[in-house]
């Protein structure tokens, strides 16, 4: 029963992940493919580690599995965090179809006041 | 139009490498003991695929953040690999491997966007 | 000298947990490596340990833990739509929300929820005003007030309760 829950859980993984990674070629810019990368291979890869818990139980593996989703969930999001800062800095252009950015604007003011 | 091709041709092949990976009659040799390993170690063959994804954005993109933004994600993906390597072979070490890689990646990729920071993007 | 025993812990604890079947050995040397740790970089750990006495805080913390995965998961349901869409329905955008949140965790806790809920992609950080810039895949609103409704609402009155 709990190895059926688990294998739920691994498939459900692999199909976000696949996904993912599709959204990493399909999307036009840099922005979008970090979101949509970013989302969904950090829960499919934490419920592959879930699934991964779930068959093999308390023992060594599975305390490391359970670790692995607390890490991997407070730095994913860092690190794009990080990327999308420093894409914006060096002057990476949003696609031109985007309705309104604002940073732009707002370091464009402060510039001018100087 | 062209789009609509592009998108209808892409399915279909996406379609048959999923089929082929889950249905077609490999040999699967080794004994074991439950019941759902065979399918898992097909599904290997998926994350695999979501690897070479990754590996075709490392090739094609047009900026070196591009380049920065698939090496994160495949360090992220290697670390389900890993995790369905350690029930599919039942050693438990595979695990260990997946917790370095991590930690690796996180400080690679936060060490690269710190590099490229104010750089012009077609450095 | 709070926040270093509260890194002592917490370092004994990932360490029991990296090394689980527990072991007199193990043990020991798990005290020794979490003290030198502890005594080494415990300063930086957190600013301010009299909030972790609060037992209000932790109950707040277990009803944020379902309310984050259930919208994780409506993240990723909505990223899939928009993959496998022929059109790829996008409409991006960077726009700009105010938050109440004052602390370095609240608001870093802050950041990667938003990173992680459907849509939205946290790229600038303003401390001094309380301002964040965040990439929208969809924007519906431009202004300040609409995204801020929009987007930080649903954490903001938890977060508040758990951080500040």
């Amino acid at each position: 029963m709990i190895d059926t829950i688990g294998i739920i859980f691994i498939g459900l993984g692999i199909f976000f992940d696949l996904f993912g990674c599709l959204g990493l070629i399909r999307f036009p810019d840099l922005y979008n493919r970090l979101q949509a990368s970013t989302k969904c291979v950090t829960f499919g890869t934490g419920s592959i580690l879930f699934g991964t818990f779930l068959i093999v139980g308390f023992t060594a593996a599975g305390i490391k599995a359970l670790f692995t989703i607390i890490f991997i969930v407070l730095t994913a999001p860092v690190s794009a965090h990080a990327l999308s800062k420093s894409a914006h800095m060096s002057g990476i252009p949003l696609w031109q179809e985007s309705v309104c950015d604002k940073l732009e604007d707002e370091n464009r003011y402060k510039k001018n006041d100087q | 139009m062209k789009k609509r091709l592009r998108w209808i041709l892409g399915s279909v092949v996406l379609i048959i490498i999923l089929y082929l990976i889950l249905f077609y009659p490999f040999q699967i040799l080794i004994y074991e003991k439950l019941l759902f390993i065979p399918v898992l170690k097909r599904v290997i063959f998926i994350l695999l695929l979501s690897a070479a994804f990754c590996l075709f954005r490392i090739m094609k993109g047009p900026t070196a953040l591009d380049r920065i933004v698939a090496i994160d994600i495949l360090g992220i993906l290697i670390v389900g690999l890993c995790s369905v390597l350690t029930i599919t072979t039942g050693r438990s070490w595979y695990l260990d491997i997946g917790i370095a890689w991590a930690l690796q990646s996180f400080i690679g990729t936060i060490a690269l966007s710190k590099y490229m920071e104010g750089r012009d993007f077609d450095d | 000298m709070r926040s270093k025993i509260v890194l002592f812990i917490v370092a004994l604890v990932v360490w029991l947990g990296f090394t689980w079947p527990p072991d007199l050995s193990h043990l020991l040397v798990g005290i020794l490596v979490a003290i030198f740790v502890a005594y080494m970089t415990g300063d930086m750990f957190i600013t301010r340990p009299h909030h972790l006495i609060h037992p209000l805080r932790y109950f707040w913390l277990f009803v944020y833990i379902p309310v984050f995965i259930w919208e994780c998961f409506k993240a990723n349901l909505d990223v899939v739509y928009r993959v496998i869409h022929p059109d790829v329905p996008i409409n991006p955008g960077i726009v700009k929300v105010k938050t109440k949140l004052k602390s370095d965790t609240g608001i870093t806790f802050l950041a990667n929820s938003i990173t992680l809920t459907p849509g939205t992609l946290s790229v600038d950080v303003d401390q001094d005003n309380g301002y964040l810039y965040i990439h929208w895949i969809h924007v519906f609103n431009e202004d300040v007030e609409g995204a801020t409704k929009d987007i930080v609402r649903r954490f903001e009155y938890i977060l508040e309760r758990i951080f500040e």
